[in-house]
């Protein structure tokens, strides 16, 4: 009887491992933090892509709109395929996109925007990466929607498909 | 000769105490970079890390640092940005207070199990 309850316990502990590692192998290496409360948008200062002036949060994010913030670089293979999805999206009217041009050459991502178009009503540059950090990025692409409220309500990290764009649209109407 | 004597003492008083701040300053960050996990990296920290993403965090720190922001304001900056997660040693509070109890109550139905054992033997 109790041999049986020990092999038992044996079996059940092997058993309850396994599945606790079996589970764990399809799941994603990065772990993203959801965002539980709504976050205000950082107060930043940066560079305007085209004209080099330096703008401020309240000026780029003035209107009662919703915004999409998309942080992308000329280097980054994934931001060309979210870009056409970028493209359709720019067309809504209730919707402004801020590109963020994260860590790149100057030249190769206007070359990037002349070849692939702008979807972007405003293109601010980030260098160094920290204005990124500012709104809590891990890399590129990543995509922020901000309501009207200024909040950042939702975070799409990597590249954004149908999916997400149609729950961006259905977010917006 | 005379004039030169003066500079030197000049930059020992003016250069001495600067390089100490930095020195402070760097074993600051240094300790802050390697509590602080590279989000996207595999089992690094930040500080080991040479990641987009762990340079930006360093910069974020040296700006930090250098503006004299505390160690516990730099931490609950970067909780608000990306959560508990980038902490390597988390905080006691309602959603980690498992993870610190828990192996202090195995230990001590551990040693009450020990301690039962031999004492249960001792009584044979």
């Amino acid at each position: 009887m109790k041999n049986n309850f020990i092999l038992f316990t044996i079996i059940m502990s092997i058993s309850f491992c396994f599945i606790v590692f079996y589970k764990g192998l399809n799941n994603s290496n990065t772990y993203i933090p959801s965002i539980s409360d709504t976050k205000n948008i950082p107060i930043f200062e940066a560079k305007d892509f085209n004209s080099n002036a330096y703008l401020n949060s309240e000026k780029i994010f003035e209107e009662d709109i919703f915004y999409i913030v998309n942080i992308w670089a000329s280097w980054c293979v994934p931001c060309r395929t979210e870009h056409p999805l970028l493209m359709r999206l720019s067309k809504n009217q209730s919707i402004k996109l801020i590109g963020l041009n994260y860590r790149d050459n100057l030249n190769n991502a206007k070359d990037f925007i002349n070849e692939f178009g702008n979807p972007y009503s405003q293109i601010i540059i980030d260098n160094d990466g920290t204005l990124s950090v500012e709104f809590g990025a891990y890399g590129v692409p990543e995509t922020f929607l901000i309501d009207k409220n200024k909040n950042i309500i939702r975070k799409f990290v990597g590249p954004i498909n149908q999916e997400i764009a149609d729950k961006i649209k259905l977010i917006i109407k | 000769m005379k004039i030169l004597k003066i500079f030197i003492i000049i930059f020992l008083f003016i250069g001495f105490p600067q390089s100490k701040s930095d020195e402070k300053n760097n074993e600051l960050k240094s300790k802050i970079l390697k509590n602080i996990r590279c989000l996207i990296c595999q089992g690094q920290s930040v500080y080991d890390s040479e990641s987009d993403f762990a340079s930006s965090i360093k910069l974020i720190v040296d700006k930090k640092i250098n503006k004299d922001v505390s160690e516990e304001q730099i931490y609950e900056f970067l909780k608000e940005k990306y959560g508990d997660w980038i902490i390597y040693e988390p905080e006691l509070n309602k959603k980690t207070y498992i993870l610190w109890l828990l192996p202090l109550l195995l230990f001590l139905f551990g040693g009450a199990i020990i301690y039962k054992t031999i004492f249960k033997k001792k009584n044979e």
